[in-house]
């Protein structure tokens, strides 16, 4: 008979066990860094009972960090899942399909042209502001997404792999000849924007990443049966009553929401939305993604968090880069993935 | 009364080609365990992909209890139609229950929570498709056969009224097949569910099937039951060839090994030896 519902218990008390995690990795983060701080401290800043420099460094500094990195992390993971099921490939992400390089695309083009068409011009039509961010990393974002779609009618799993990191490569080479022909300063904005962090967010840039991520976590959960049905084959999923072009154009805008506003703030963050839908589904045991999608989001966040955790270390020589970190996890997960996992066989030609 | 099934005029083929089928009419009822037969690339898959409402009609109309298949909103079509196809499952993280239980996505809500009910029919799937020992399995690490009757358990919890099947007994074993055809037949008689079958194994239809489907190279279809087309020399006429001829006293094909063996012993042409091919 079917299995007993004790099996269905140790997946979520192992989610529970992600959910205290998170909640006591958030309060860490916000005590912890160049300065210390009390857990009440940091309960008082944000009931804004606190001094003023506590409620600066708690509010104005570490909790947009922090946000950013709860929000990036599930909005990665849960676009992770998304892809491997829209794309039926388990190593498909944002960053492996070249996805977040077109995202970068979009952002730097945007800077470029803040620097053509003067920063007065710029500020005036909020060509800056983070509309127009997002707007050019969402674009990059559909452009490459699109590419990658057409190409997966016609390749195998590692063949459109290869040529998403190769679309990659593509595109930092053409951001790099962009900024060669621009303004110095538009250079150093890019520049320091480039490498994978959440330490940039400011507490008034977040609502041009949280609302964006929230309608994207909404239309995931909205889509997340069908995504179900899809990862069977479209023949099986259309013989499910599973409407496919409404469902393609559906999961594709859920990866543009969720994936170009992480860009736009924080950078290439690499690896999360590649390994977090596998760590996802050995904690609850499926691959159904309803089932899967929740676990994705909060171990996304829990590992986007726990990354900038280590990145913010009071190190004493220098700042560690989030993408290395996560390198040092990932990379060997993909590895193993790739050489030795039961999920990868029968898919990886 | 109306059919289970009533297929008129129709004709199957793909977009901008010729139709492989012309005006196709027959009909079918409640319960009836169906074969589909004919040789490869006849239009078997095509049919049954047309009568699952996967491919649009080239002509004509086919009905399920007097609704058009090709007219029904694709979630209602889901609800009695169930189809396994001959494309291979492969579902990264995904286990058999998991797989199965895709079976009753028609009959559930947005987010797909299960019902008891629905528990049960999975169950019952799992059972009939002899699947359950897999249950707990990743997809990817099944073999062909287990693969098979993994799809076949899906289009089972399906609850359909009419089963679709591709050849889904291709990778299994003679008494797998045997299992499987004969629990397809109970399965039809005790639900009502018409189940229609593409096999190319012949001789297992022929005494399985309460009636067979044969597709022969003039773009007809043959219908009735096995007597009736082997009297009416339709089996022959469709497989027979040089060296494999269907014999209608035996009810199996025969291998006609003259040319081989005399090659072998150089001069005996005038011994013919047939041995059945039957597994």
């Amino acid at each position: 008979m079917r299995p007993a519902s004790a099996a269905s218990l140790p997946p979520r008390m192992l989610l529970l066990a992600v959910g205290v995690a998170l909640a006591a990795l958030t309060l860490w983060s916000l005590a912890h860094g160049q300065v210390s701080l009390t857990v009440t401290q940091v309960l008082q800043a944000i009931a804004g009972r606190a001094d003023d420099t506590v409620a600066r460094i708690v509010t104005e500094i570490r909790l947009p960090r922090v946000a950013a990195a709860l929000l990036g992390g599930a909005a990665l993971g849960v676009a992770g899942l998304v892809m491997q099921a829209l794309f039926r490939n388990p190593l498909a992400d944002a960053w492996s399909l070249g996805l977040t390089a077109g995202g970068q695309m979009g952002a730097a083009l945007v800077v470029v042209a803040g620097g053509w068409i003067g920063p007065a011009a710029a500020a005036a039509i909020g060509v800056f502001a983070g509309l127009g961010l997002v707007t050019g990393a969402a674009l990059g974002t559909l452009a490459v997404a699109l590419a990658m779609m057409a190409m997966a009618r016609r390749v195998g799993t590692v063949t459109l792999l290869v040529a998403g990191l190769m679309l990659g490569f593509l595109a930092q080479g053409l951001i790099s000849v962009l900024l060669h022909f621009t303004h110095r300063t538009q250079g150093r904005i890019y520049a320091g924007w480039n490498d994978g962090t959440f330490a940039n967010m400011s507490g008034s840039e977040l609502p041009w990443l949280a609302l964006p991520v929230a309608f994207g976590l909404v239309g995931a959960v909205l889509i997340a049966k069908r995504l179900t049905a899809l990862m069977l084959g479209e023949t099986y999923a259309a013989s499910l009553g599973t409407p496919l072009v409404a469902l393609r154009r559906m999961a594709l805008a859920v990866v543009i929401l969720l994936v170009a506003p992480v860009v736009a703030y924080c950078g290439p963050v690499a690896f999360i939305g590649l390994i977090v839908p596998h760590l996802a589904r050995a904690a609850v045991r499926t691959g159904d993604v309803p089932r899967v999608l929740p676990a994705c989001a909060l171990i996304g966040a829990l590992l986007a968090l726990l990354g900038d955790f280590i990145v913010h270390l009071p190190w004493d020589q220098h700042w560690l880069h989030l993408n290395a970190i996560l390198a040092l996890v990932g990379a060997p997960m993909v590895i193993g993935l790739l050489l030795f996992s039961a999920q990868m066989r029968g898919v990886s030609e | 009364m109306t059919p289970r099934l009533q297929v008129q005029a129709l004709s199957v083929g793909h977009r901008g080609r010729p139709p492989l089928i012309e005006g196709l009419s027959l009909r079918a009822e409640a319960g009836e365990f169906i074969a589909l037969i004919g040789r490869n690339g006849i239009g078997k898959t095509t049919l049954l992909r047309t009568l699952a409402g996967l491919l649009p009609a080239a002509g004509g109309s086919a009905a399920l209890d007097g609704a058009d298949l090709h007219r029904m909103a694709p979630a209602e079509r889901a609800r009695q139609v169930a189809v396994v196809v001959t494309d291979r499952l492969a579902v990264p993280g995904m286990r058999v229950r998991d797989l199965v239980a895709t079976g009753r996505h028609p009959h559930t809500g947005w987010w797909g929570q299960r019902t008891a009910d629905d528990e049960r029919r999975i169950d019952e799937a799992l059972v009939m498709a002899d699947a359950m020992p897999l249950s707990d399995r990743l997809v990817n690490t099944l073999s062909d056969g287990e693969r098979q009757r993994t799809a076949l358990a899906r289009a089972l919890a399906q609850g359909p009224k009419m089963l679709l099947l591709d050849e889904i007994t291709a990778f299994l074993d003679l008494p797998s097949r045997v299992s499987v055809m004969s629990r397809l037949r109970r399965h039809a008689r005790a639900s009502g569910c018409l189940v229609v079958l593409s096999s190319h194994d012949l001789e297992l239809c022929l005494q399985l099937a309460d009636r067979l489907w044969l597709l022969a190279g003039d773009r007809q279809l043959a219908d009735g039951t096995a007597d009736e087309l082997i009297n009416r020399g339709h089996i022959g006429r469709a497989f027979d060839q040089d060296d494999v001829q269907f014999s209608a006293q035996r009810r199996q094909f025969v291998l006609a090994t003259a040319s081989f063996d005399a090659n072998l012993a150089g001069d005996r042409h005038d011994v013919i030896r047939t041995e059945s091919v039957s597994t």
